[in-house]
C-alpha cells in the first residue's frame, strides 16, 4: 500500500472500530475483540509508515477543502510519526488492561466506554498526522469532546463537576486563544500549513510574535501550562485506563505535540531565537515544573499526585520546545515517548492497586508492596523513568534537555531541572518505600494478591519498556533527530 | 415561464394562503403549504443558479418601467436568502404535520397553515422586491400573520406574547413607514436602485432622520439589543413548528432588509462615513451578545433559553455587517444562513421533546439522553454548532467573524465574539447534563419521537454538518454578495 493510503487509513481504522464496537454491543467478548483488533491494526498501519518517514518521506493527503485555501489535510513527519506510534502502541496495552479493569470492577456502560475510547484514538491520530493548523484544531476539539463522556463515565455529581472543569478549561483556552492565534496566523501569512522553517518568519514584528506565541502556548490547554492546568487533576474522576492512556499519553501529549509543531513548523526555530521572545514563557514553564511538583508532594490521593506529576512533566516538553534549538527539540520529542511509558506504568499500577485492594490514598498503601510485589516493582521502575534516572528511558530525554538548556544559555534552568528531579524522587519514591518497608496496616496474613492477569501483564510490559528504552533508544532518537 | 420566477415565488404561497383559509381541511391546507414550500425551494434554487451564471435579475411588474412601476430585483444576496427561506419551509412543513395536530386545536389547523403561508409569502416578497414601499407592504403581511401564528400557541400566555409582539412590531413598522416617507419626500422615488443614485453622500438632516427611523424600525423587527424584548416570549409560547420557522426565517429576513437599506439604498459612504452608524451598531451588538447569552444561562424553559440565544446570535450577524469590510459582511451573511440551520435544528429538537413529553422545561429533559437518543443527539450537534465547534457551520461563521475583527485590529470585538461562544457552552451544557446524567422522572409515555418529526430535524442537523465541512459553496456566495454590497462589483 502506498504511504498516502496508509496515512489516510490510520485515522480511519479507529473510526470504523468505533462503529464496530457499537454494533457488537450485545456481545461483550466480541466487542472487546473488536477493540483489540482495531488497536493492533492501527499500530501495524502506523508502524508500516515508520520506514517511509525515517527515510525522509513526507506523505501528504488532502482530504477536502473547507474554505477556499483552507483544507483538511494530512502530512506525516517525524514528530507526528512518533506521537502516533506511541499513542497507538500503548493503546494495545491499555486495551488489554482496560478489559481486565472494567470487568474486575464491574463498571457500567462498557460499550460507550470502548466506543469513545476508539473515537479518542482516531482524534489523536488525526492530530498527529495533521498537515495544517486547521486540521490540527479540528481534531484537537474532537479529542476534547470524545474524551468528555469518558471523564464523566460514572455519572456521579463528582464526575459531572470534573467534566465541567475539563470541558470548561479546554474549550475556553482552545476557542478563546488557540483559534484566535490560528486566525491571526492566517491573516498574517495567508496559510495555515506546517512548513519546514516556519511560516511566520518575517511576517510580523517581535511584539506581535510574542503575543501570538503566548496565544499558542496558553491556547493549547492540553499542554497544561499553569494557570490552565486544573482540568488535568479534574479528569482523574475517570476510570483508570482513561487516566492512563488519555490523560498521561494521548490527550496531554496532543497538547505538547501541538506546541512542538507550532515551534518547529509555524514559527521556525530561527524566528524563535530572536532575543527575548521566549524568555518569559520559559520561566512560566519552569515555574509550572516546580510548582506542580510541590503540589504533587501534598496530594495523598495517588491519581491526583500522578496528575500533578504529569502537569510538571508536560512543562518539560514545553520548555524543551521553547529553547528553540536542536537538542531542545530532540529532548521534547523523545520525552513524549519516554514520559508516556513511565507515566502509563504508574497509572496502570494505581489502577491495579485499586482493583486488587480498593485503595486510592497513598497513606493506606503501607506494606501493600509485599502483597503486590510485581505492581510495586513496576511502580519503582516507572518512577525512575519519570524522574529521569538510569536505567530507564527517561534518562535520555532529560540528558538532551540539559544539553539544550546549556546551549540556549539558560544556566538557571539547569538548577530548575536538578531541583525538579529531586522533587520527583521525593513525591514518587516514598510510595514505593511505604509499600515495601512499612508494616501492613490491616490484618495481612501473608500470601500474594496481585490484580487480575489482564491488569498485571500490561503494567509489567510497560515497565519493561522503560528499561528497554534506556538500552535501545535509537529508533526514537533517530526519528526526532530528523527534526531541525 | 422562467422569466416570471421572481414573482411566481411570491404569488404561489399567497394564492395558496387564500385557498387554505377556505378549504376547511387541515390536511389539505398542509398539503398546500408543502407544495408551495417545495415550489419555492425549486424556483429559488434555479434563480440562484441563474444569478450565479448571469448576474442580477430585474423583473418589472406589469410592464411599468421603474422607477414608476414596482421592480423585483434578485441579486446574489436575495437569491441566497430566498434559497434559505425555501429550504427551511420545505424542511419544517413535513415536521409541522404531526406537531401542529398535537399542539393546535383541530378547528384552527387550516387557518394556521393559511397564516403560515401568508407569513412565508411576506418574507419572500421582502426579500425579492426592489421597491421600498412594496417591501413595507410585505413586511406588514409577514408581521401580522406572525402575530396570529404566535397567538395560536396552546399556552394562554401565547396571547400575551402575541399582543406584546403586535405592539412592538407595529411601532417598528410605523418607524419604517416614516423612514420610507422621508426618503420619498427627499427624492421622490421608491425604487431602491433609483434611491441609491439619488441619495447624496453628504450630511443631510432629512436623510439622517430617515436612516435613524429605518434603523430603529428594522432593529425592532430583527430583535437587535435593546429592542429585543418581544422575542423571548414570542418564541417561547408559539407552537413548536412556528417557533422553528420564525426563528430561522423572520429575523434573518429583517437582517437582510437592514443590510439592503444600509448598503444598497443609503450606501456605504453615507451610512458609515457620514453617519458613522457602525459606532452605534457595534457596541449594541457586543452588549447584545453578552446580554443575550447571559440571560440564556439562567432560563428554566429551553425554548426561552434558545430565544435569548437568538438575541445573541442575531447580534453576531449584525456585528459582521457593521464591520463594513468584505470579510465582515461575508461573516454576517454566512452566519445569517448558518444560524438559521442551527436554531432550526435546535427548535425542531425541542418540538420533538414537546411532542413526546409535553413540556420543554429543563426538568422535563431528565433522562432524555436515554429515552430519546436521536432527538438529544440532534440537540447536542445543534448546540455544538452554536458553540462553533469545527466541522459544524458555527465554526465557519466564527472563523470569518474573528478574521474580520482581527483584520481591523479590533481585539475587544474578537474577545466578545469568543466569549459569546463560551457562554453558549454553558447554556447548552446545562441541558446536556440534565438529559444525560439525571435519571428519568418516570412518568410520561417515553420513547423516541416519530420519524416524521425526526427526519426533518436530522435533515437540518446534517445540513449543519455538511455546510460546516464543505463551506466553499456558502462562503463563495456570501463572499460574492459581500463584495456586491460593498460596491466592489461581481454578480
Amino acid at each position: 500500500m502506498s504511504p498516502e493510503s496508509l496515512t489516510l487509513l490510520a485515522p480511519a481504522i479507529p473510526l470504523v472500530g468505533t462503529l464496530a464496537i457499537l454494533a457488537a454491543r450485545r456481545h461483550p467478548n466480541l466487542r472487546e475483540g473488536v477493540t483489540l483488533l482495531t488497536a493492533v491494526s492501527l499500530f501495524v498501519t502506523v508502524l508500516a509508515l515508520y520506514p517511509v518517514i525515517a527515510g525522509g518521506g513526507r506523505p501528504q493527503v488532502v482530504l477536502l477543502e473547507v474554505l477556499p485555501g483552507l483544507a483538511l489535510s494530512f502530512e506525516v513527519e517525524p514528530l507526528g510519526m512518533l506521537f502516533a506510534l506511541v499513542a497507538s502502541g500503548l493503546w494495545i496495552v491499555t486495551s488489554v488492561y482496560a478489559i481486565g479493569y472494567m470487568r474486575a470492577n464491574k463498571e457500567g456502560h462498557q460499550t460507550r466506554f470502548f466506543a469513545f475510547f476508539a473515537l479518542s484514538l482516531a482524534s489523536a491520530v488525526g492530530i498527529a498526522f495533521s498537515g495544517n493548523l486547521l486540521t490540527l484544531f479540528v481534531f484537537y476539539e474532537a479529542l476534547t469532546l470524545a474524551t468528555y463522556p469518558l471523564v464523566t463515565h460514572h455519572g456521579t455529581s463528582k464526575a459531572k463537576r470534573g467534566g465541567r472543569t475539563y470541558l470548561g478549561i479546554l474549550l475556553t483556552t482552545s476557542i478563546g486563544f488557540l483559534l484566535v492565534a490560528i486566525v491571526w496566523t492566517w491573516h498574517l501569512t495567508g496559510t495555515t500549513e506546517f512548513r519546514e522553517g516556519g511560516i511566520l518568519q518575517g511576517a510580523a514584528s517581535p511584539g506581535v510574535l510574542m503575543a501570538l506565541l503566548a496565544l499558542y502556548a496558553f491556547g493549547t490547554g492540553k499542554a497544561a501550562l499553569m494557570p490552565f492546568h486544573r482540568w488535568l487533576p479534574a479528569a482523574m474522576v475517570a476510570p483508570t485506563p482513561v487516566s492512563a492512556l488519555l490523560h498521561a499519553v494521548a490527550v496531554v501529549k496532543a497538547g505538547v505535540f501541538t506546541i512542538l509543531k507550532v515551534v518547529v513548523y509555524v514559527f521556525g526555530l530561527e524566528t524563535l531565537q530572536t532575543p527575548g521572545l521566549t524568555t518569559w514563557l520559559l520561566y512560566v514553564a519552569a515555574f509550572t515544573i516546580l510548582a506542580a511538583s510541590v503540589v504533587a508532594l501534598t496530594r495523598d490521593n495517588l491519581k491526583a499526585r500522578l496528575a500533578y506529576s504529569t502537569v510538571s512533566q508536560l512543562s518539560y516538553i514545553v520548555l524543551a520546545g521553547l529553547l528553540a534549538n536542536h537538542a531542545g527539540i530532540v529532548a521534547g520529542g523523545s520525552h513524549i515517548a519516554m514520559h508516556a511509558f513511565g507515566k502509563i506504568t504508574l497509572f496502570f499500577c494505581a489502577g491495579a492497586i485499586y482493583v486488587a485492594a480498593k485503595k486510592t490514598e497513598i497513606s493506606d498503601l503501607d506494606g501493600l508492596g509485599r502483597r503486590m510485589p510485581l505492581t510495586f516493582l513496576a511502580f519503582f521502575v516507572g518512577s525512575l523513568s519519570v524522574a529521569g534516572l538510569p536505567p530507564t528511558g527517561g534518562t535520555w530525554s532529560k540528558w538532551y534537555l540539559l544539553v539544550g538548556a546549556l546551549e540556549g544559555g539558560h544556566p538557571v534552568l539547569l538548577g530548575v531541572l536538578a531541583l525538579s528531579t529531586l522533587l520527583n524522587v521525593a513525591y514518587l519514591m516514598p510510595i514505593v518505600a511505604r509499600g515495601f518497608f512499612l508494616p501492613p496496616g490491616d490484618g495481612w496474613q501473608g500470601g500474594l494478591k496481585e490484580a487480575p492477569l489482564l491488569c498485571l501483564l500490561p503494567l509489567c510490559f510497560t515497565a519493561l519498556g522503560c528499561v528497554v528504552l534506556f538500552f535501545f533508544p535509537q529508533p526514537i532518537l533517530n526519528l526526532v533527530g530528523l527534526l531541525p | 415561464m422562467s422569466e416570471h420566477l421572481p414573482i411566481l415565488l411570491v404569488v404561489v404561497p399567497l394564492a395558496a394562503a387564500a385557498l387554505a383559509a377556505v378549504i376547511r381541511s387541515g390536511r389539505a391546507a398542509w398539503g398546500l403549504m408543502l407544495l408551495s414550500a417545495w415550489v419555492v425551494l425549486g424556483s429559488s434554487v434555479s434563480l440562484l443558479a441563474q444569478v450565479l451564471r448571469e448576474g442580477r435579475i430585474r423583473y418589472v411588474l406589469g410592464g411599468w418601467p421603474p422607477p414608476w412601476g414596482i421592480e423585483y430585483n434578485i441579486d446574489l444576496l436575495s437569491a441566497f436568502v430566498l434559497v434559505l427561506l425555501g429550504g427551511i419551509a420545505a424542511i419544517i412543513t413535513p415536521f409541522a404535520l404531526r406537531s401542529v395536530e398535537r399542539e393546535i386545536h383541530s378547528a384552527q389547523v387550516h387557518f394556521h397553515y393559511s397564516a403560515l403561508l401568508l407569513c412565508f409569502a411576506g418574507l419572500l416578497g421582502m426579500t425579492s422586491t426592489g421597491d421600498v414601499f412594496n417591501l413595507f407592504v410585505f413586511l406588514e403581511i409577514s408581521s401580522i400573520s406572525a402575530y396570529t401564528l404566535i397567538a395560536m400557541g396552546s399556552d394562554r400566555r401565547a396571547l400575551h406574547a402575541a399582543f406584546r409582539y403586535l405592539i412592538m412590531g407595529s411601532v417598528g413598522a410605523t418607524f419604517i413607514v416614516i423612514g420610507i416617507g422621508m426618503l420619498y419626500m427627499m427624492t421622490g422615488s421608491l425604487n431602491m436602485a433609483d434611491l441609491a443614485e439619488l441619495i447624496p453622500a453628504e450630511r443631510n438632516r432629512t436623510l439622517s432622520v430617515a436612516l435613524a427611523f429605518l434603523t430603529v424600525g428594522v432593529g425592532l423587527k430583527l430583535a437587535l439589543f435593546p429592542l429585543h424584548l418581544w422575542l423571548p416570549d414570542a418564541y417561547t409560547f408559539a407552537p413548536s413548528a412556528v417557533t422553528a420557522f420564525l426563528a430561522s426565517t423572520a429575523t434573518k429576513v429583517a437582517v437582510y432588509v437592514l443590510a439592503r437599506f444600509l448598503f444598497t439604498v443609503f450606501g456605504v459612504a453615507f451610512t458609515f462615513e457620514v453617519m458613522a452608524l457602525d459606532r452605534i451598531l457595534i457596541p449594541l451588538c457586543l452588549f447584545g451578545i453578552l446580554a443575550g447569552s447571559l440571560r440564556a444561562i439562567h432560563q428554566r424553559n429551553v425554548k426561552r433559553l434558545l430565544a435569548y440565544s437568538s438575541v445573541a446570535q442575531v447580534a453576531y450577524v449584525v456585528l459582521g455587517i457593521s464591520l463594513v469590510s468584505v470579510t465582515g459582511l461575508t461573516a454576517g451573511i454566512l452566519h445569517l444562513f448558518n444560524h438559521a440551520l442551527m436554531k432550526g435544528s435546535l427548535f425542531l429538537a425541542m418540538g420533538c421533546v414537546m411532542y413526546k413529553v409535553g413540556s420543554v422545561r429543563i426538568e422535563a429533559m431528565r433522562g432524555l439522553g436515554r429515552t430519546m437518543p436521536w432527538t438529544m443527539a440532534a440537540f447536542v450537534i445543534g448546540g455544538l454548532s452554536l458553540v462553533g465547534v469545527p466541522l459544524t457551520v458555527g465554526f465557519i461563521s466564527k472563523w470569518y467573524l474573528v478574521l474580520g475583527a482581527v483584520e481591523q485590529g479590533r481585539w475587544l470585538v474578537t474577545a466578545v465574539v469568543l466569549l459569546g461562544s463560551l457562554l453558549a457552552v454553558i447554556y447548552i451544557w446545562r441541558v446536556v447534563e440534565v438529559a444525560y446524567f439525571e435519571e428519568a422522572s418516570g412518568n410520561g409515555p417515553g420513547g423516541e419521537a416519530p420519524l416524521s418529526l425526526l427526519i426533518p430535524t436530522w435533515a437540518l442537523v446534517l445540513a449543519n454538518l455538511y455546510f460546516g465541512i464543505d463551506a466553499t459553496l456558502t462562503s463563495g456566495i456570501a463572499g460574492g454578495a459581500a463584495r456586491l454590497l460593498m460596491g466592489l462589483g461581481g454578480p
